[in-house]
């Protein structure tokens, strides 16, 4: 078996002995396993493909192609360069800390894992593949767990939500596949056979028109998962009443799956396309990231002051993709991750929260730091994170942006910068307005006094987010370097 | 000379911050202080010896060298880099002595100040945080380093007011602090954007070199009517301006003072409020020289108006750490019109030596008197004026050091701040009249409101106080002692020997008539405060009447708390915040929903086509095939 191939393999044999299970207890210990393998292999792919980039200089590495279905070409056809193994090692992370926080499931323990791994296996899969084709199933079967994972363990307005989400993203996905099957019957452009291969598709010269034409097809199709304005409105219902580890691993990394296709894809299969649409889409986004922090500070819900403050930062990613240089391409790649670590934490801690006290709402909880002295602490640190404090993965991300976005040589493109670059002082009010009010402060409720305190299981969730934070955020040099030179092929697409 | 050792100095305080951040409910206070006072103290040896064998070694053929040591943290173009690294020159030295000597005094202080804290290891954590960020920022050897730490030692300085965390009114101050500042910080970086996109580095070194693109190209771009680059200087001086509490970013520095008072002492009166005065005196040769020193020249305003604007609202407040808070932003006005005056060549540059002398003189006093209001309030239990009362035999220590530093700040003869202010006051008669004036009457009020303070505390009427008041113990009483003695001696220093503009020694003397000016309306002032605060009477009280409108504006900081809720709360958050959470509601998720409706809508009507009776289907069928049949006839005849 290969190293890549692993990635889907364990997860589905993990599901399959979950399926005895008889019990929670045996249930997670069980996910707890599959999961540790599988972060112990993603931790292995990091040095792995290390030591592969001294030898090998191809644009994709640990590539294995098999024949699928022959009529069409389709192949399952599998690589990673330094982008998809860092976003495979955040999602074996985010994963496991989802096991750790759902520790406690209440009811059909067995189920709500399988549908959790399920999902997370269509992740990984989405991550390796290079074949347009079994990327979009792996990213079906990604999208489709979600429905039932808040529709039947969520809370509040579940089913609502659970319905707007899937067919929010049904409906992109049929963008999606009218984008891609474009690109297929465009694939022969050169005199070639028809096919769905990535890196041969590169190799082709895609007319103009072509390009133009879909394009926006891809960048919508992906952009909806991406919280793009204005098709963001499902992701703050549908955080809102999902279950704690869904919500880590939807804005965490299902949300990264956008930004991840439209680089992949829109911007390295259609880069003429790519560079005739960016002013429009740049607005968009870059209106995306303003409105969304202003949204956040609105709201009174701790879920949705995350989901829309997500809806800003991945904004942020969409608009520095579209930037069309490196080193904002580069941002773009460390603030998917970065992003995807700290709202994890956050989901994680506003679980823990609600999980104690019965209540989202900021006006209602107050001085929790003198009862839960480390979810306090660890709140408070990832609040500075995501406002961008030096010392953490948000500042390194947001400074590649801003820097690369800004040595743009067009005027539009530095003042609409400088726009964007202002959002970071509403993400200051709205961090700190949260923080401040439910975790600092007199205790809003005499019976708060008794919540226990963090159990190890969260607390193991959470330093497990947490290291990777800082690691990045005190040593980015290999990070950046390891990523640009990947970022590479996809420069040479532009010229 | 080699001064890597240097990098030892920021070192030592982020190891104590990483071992009792983490250990900070495993390790005794009875430890923790001492751990972090011995950290603290070796990174003050450590500073005053690179001073001592800086300024008596670091000179080449007469000019104070620059070293540097640093290495690549992160690529972002080819040429854009952040380097991290130290930077060793004349102010950087000055500077490590600053904030090194308060931090250590400050932490020997603490262990008497917090003692029986419930986060005493917690509270000497977030010190040894905001050491290690300020000695960073001091070190720093390109723009982006600098930025850094400035948000370093923002989130530590939010940190540290915020530490009483149960009292909403000190966290409402931290976010306050942390917030205004980092829309100040917004400018910075734009500053520093754009300034690197014009110069394709963010070097200190290249930037200020007078044969850098900068300096000799700053001409060629503009953008309404001003050089771009002087753009860059007055967005980072916004950057500056937060930090250092200038008009009107002023706003978040009295409310810091809901911090524990040592914390006032290090970090909002001796070393973070003046990282701003550092930053322009780091750029100077840019600011003086782009566009024949315009942005300086706002600098120099923004200055002079802050300085007296600041000095009049102390003269009212009755919160003595609130005077202290004023006070110290009047003082960094006197620093930055200071270098807002400044010429770059030999003698021409006094400003920018004045600057820095006051700022290491203000340092030392401005630290003690708050460390003797800590020591009062650690007594009294009030920051106000009216709790307080004839201390002066309870509290000989602290009477006699709070008097020196009040001498110091009043720009006594012989005291430490008379020597630096008197160099302020030359440098501004030599360049800018309208500057001076105002300056000398700053002077003359400032001396008025610290006596005022002087009187009030430890003389006038006699409180009956709850428990005796007694002196602090002497690990609080010892570091004032130490600063009382710079507050005096500090003065002596030969200070153009070792800083100036272009980094060539000068001689600079006392301007005899200009100090005979200052000092005589200081005594005025120290007067009419002995007149009005040595013994009780109402005397303030009708002044206070007779000055009516005038004293309640002054009273009320001249509003401006006021105006910012306004325009935040009101218009920003309210009216868009408010209508963009509309929009997104009801019109853009409305649309979505509308889809959906629309779609379950249009279903229900063509649902009944379903209806399984075989007799409908059946019509469908003909009536369908009898459509088609007639599409085909109309194709075929034509």
């Amino acid at each position: 078996m290969d190293i890549l191939s692993l990635f889907v393999v364990v997860p589905v044999l993990t599901v399959l002995v979950l399926v005895f299970a008889k019990n929670l207890k045996q249930a997670r210990v069980i996910s707890l396993i599959g999961m540790t393998i599988q972060f112990a292999m993603s931790i292995n792919l990091i040095f792995a493909y290390i030591k592969e980039r001294t030898v090998n200089t191809d644009i994709m590495v640990f590539t294995k192609d098999a024949l699928w279905f022959e009529n069409f070409n389709i192949h399952y056809s599998i690589g990673v360069d330094a982008i998809s193994v860092l976003m495979i090692a955040l999602t074996s992370t985010v994963i496991l800390a989802g096991i750790f926080i759902s520790w406690k499931v209440d009811d059909l323990a067995k189920e709500f894992f399988v549908s959790l791994i399920i999902l997370a296996s269509g992740v990984f899969g989405f991550f390796i593949s290079i074949d347009l084709f079994t990327l979009f199933v792996f990213y079906e079967i990604a999208v489709i767990p979600m429905y039932l994972l808040i529709g039947i363990w969520g809370s509040g307005p579940k089913e609502n939500s659970a319905m707007k989400l899937t067919l929010m993203l049904m409906g992109a996905s049929a963008v999606l596949s009218v984008g891609i099957l474009g690109i297929y019957f465009n694939s022969n452009a050169d005199g070639g056979a028809l096919t769905f291969n990535i890196l041969e598709i590169a190799k082709v010269h895609i007319p103009v028109a072509a390009q133009n034409l879909f394009f926006p097809f891809v960048f919508i199709g992906f952009a909806v998962i991406g919280a793009l304005f204005p098709f963001h409105t499902w992701s703050p219902s549908g955080h809102a009443s999902a279950p704690t580890a869904v919500s880590m691993l939807h804005a965490g990394v299902l949300m990264k799956l956008g930004g991840y296709g439209i680089f992949r894809i829109a911007m390295y299969l259609l880069p003429l396309g790519a560079i005739n649409w960016t002013d429009f889409f740049l607005v968009l986004a870059g209106f995306g990231v303003i409105y969304g922090a202003f949204g956040a500070v609105m709201q009174k819900d701790l879920k949705y002051v995350n989901a829309y403050a997500s809806v800003s930062h991945l904004s942020l990613v969409l608009f520095a993709l579209l930037m069309l240089n490196k080193t904002a391409w580069t941002g773009a790649i460390i603030q998917s991750l970065s992003h995807g670590l700290l709202t994890a934490l956050f989901f994680a801690l506003i679980g823990m929260v609600y999980g104690r006290t019965h209540t989202r709402e900021i006006e209602k909880l107050g001085g929790l730091m003198k009862i839960l002295p480390f979810i306090g602490a660890i709140y408070v640190i990832t609040g500075l994170a995501y406002l961008g404090l030096p010392g953490f993965s948000g500042f390194v991300a947001e400074m590649n942006i801003f820097v690369g976005a800004f040595q743009h040589p067009d005027m539009f493109h530095r003042i609409i910068t400088i726009v964007v670059i202002s959002s970071i002082v509403v993400t200051a009010v709205y961090i700190l307005r949260m923080v401040g009010k439910i975790m600092m402060g007199p205790l809003s409720n005499t019976e708060y006094a008794k919540l226990p305190k963090a159990t190890w299981y969260e607390k193991a969730g959470l330093i497990l987010l947490m290291i990777p934070v800082i690691i990045i955020g005190v040593m980015p040099f290999g990070l950046s370097e390891m990523i640009k030179a990947s970022i590479q092929p996809f420069l040479e697409r532009l010229l | 000379m080699d001064f890597s050792y240097t990098i030892l100095i920021p070192l030592i305080p982020l190891a104590l911050f990483v071992i009792l951040g983490i250990f900070s409910k495993k390790i005794p206070p009875s430890i923790s202080g001492w751990i972090g006072s011995l950290g603290l103290g070796t990174s003050f040896v450590l500073s005053w010896y690179t001073a001592y064998s800086y300024f008596l070694g670091g000179k080449l053929n007469g000019v104070y060298q620059t070293f540097i040591y640093k290495t690549t943290w992160l690529n972002f173009t080819d040429k854009l880099h952040i380097d991290m690294g130290v930077l060793i020159d004349p102010i950087s030295v000055m500077m490590l002595v600053v904030v090194s000597t308060i931090s250590f005094m400050v932490h020997l202080y603490s262990r008497g100040y917090m003692k029986g804290d419930d986060g005493y290891t917690r509270f000497f954590s977030y010190l040894a945080l905001f050491s290690f960020s300020m000695f960073g920022l001091v070190l720093a050897t390109n723009l982006f380093q600098m930025y850094i730490f400035w948000e370093l030692v923002g989130a530590s300085s939010y940190l540290l007011i915020g530490y009483y965390y149960t009292k909403p009114s000190a966290v409402a101050a931290g976010k306050k602090a942390f917030i205004v500042t980092r829309f100040a910080d917004l400018g910075f970086l734009i500053g520093i954007l754009l300034i690197s996109y014009y110069s394709g580095t963010f070097d200190f070194q290249e930037i200020n070199s007078l044969h850098g693109s900068i300096i000799t190209n700053w001409a060629a771009t503009s953008f309404m009517g001003l050089s771009v680059i002087t753009w860059g200087l007055i967005l980072i001086y916004l950057g500056a301006a937060g930090k250092s509490a200038m008009m009107p970013f002023h706003i978040w520095l009295p409310d810091a003072m809901e911090g524990p008072t040592p914390v006032s002492a290090l970090i909002h009166a001796a070393t973070m409020v003046v990282a701003g005065v550092y930053l322009v005196a780091r750029l100077f040769p840019v600011y003086y020289f782009v566009e024949n020193g315009f942005a300086l020249q706002i600098v120099a305003y923004v200055g002079a108006i802050s300085s007296l604007v600041a000095a009049i609202i102390a003269i009212t407040q009755t919160d003595i750490k609130r005077v202290l808070a004023f006070s110290t932003m009047s003082q960094i006005g006197y620093m930055m019109l200071a270098l807002g005056v400044s010429k770059y060549d030999g003698h021409e540059g006094l400003g920018y030596m004045a600057s820095m002398f006051h700022l290491f003189t203000h340092a030392m006093f401005k630290a003690l008197l708050f460390l003797g209001a800590g020591s009062v309030i650690h007594i009294v239990h009030s920051n106000y004026l009216k709790d307080m009362g004839n201390l002066r035999k309870h509290m000989p220590i602290t009477h006699i050091t709070f008097l020196i530093a009040s001498l110091s700040i009043a720009g006594f003869p012989g005291f430490a701040g008379f020597f630096s202010k008197d160099e302020i006051l030359a440098a501004a008669y030599e360049n800018n009249m309208l500057i001076y004036v105002s300056s000398v009457l700053v002077a003359g009020l400032t001396a008025f409101y610290i006596f005022r303070l002087y009187f009030g505390i430890f003389w006038g009427k006699d409180n009956t106080y709850e428990h005796t008041p007694h002196e602090s113990p002497w690990s609080m009483t010892i570091p004032m002692l130490f600063l009382a003695f710079m507050s005096i001696a500090g003065g002596y220093i030969p200070f153009s020997d070792y800083i100036s503009a272009d980094s060539i020694p000068f001689k600079s003397h006392l301007n005899l008539p200009l100090a005979a000016i200052a000092t005589s309306i200081g005594f005025i002032g120290i007067i009419l405060a002995y007149v009005f605060y040595k013994k009780e009477n109402n005397l303030p009280e009708r002044f206070a009447n007779s000055f009516g409108v005038f004293y309640k504006w002054t009273y009320h900081k001249f509003y401006f708390d006021e105006i910012y809720l306004f325009v935040t709360k009101k218009i920003l958050f309210g009216i868009v915040g408010f209508s963009a959470a509309w929009f997104d509601k009801h019109i853009v998720d409305g649309t979505m929903v509308g889809i959906g409706n629309t779609t379950v809508a249009i279903s229900e009507k063509i649902k009944g086509w379903q209806s399984g009776k075989f007799q409908d289907y059946a019509m469908s069928f003909v009536g369908g095939g009898v459509v088609i049949a007639m599409v085909v006839f109309y194709i075929w005849i034509n």
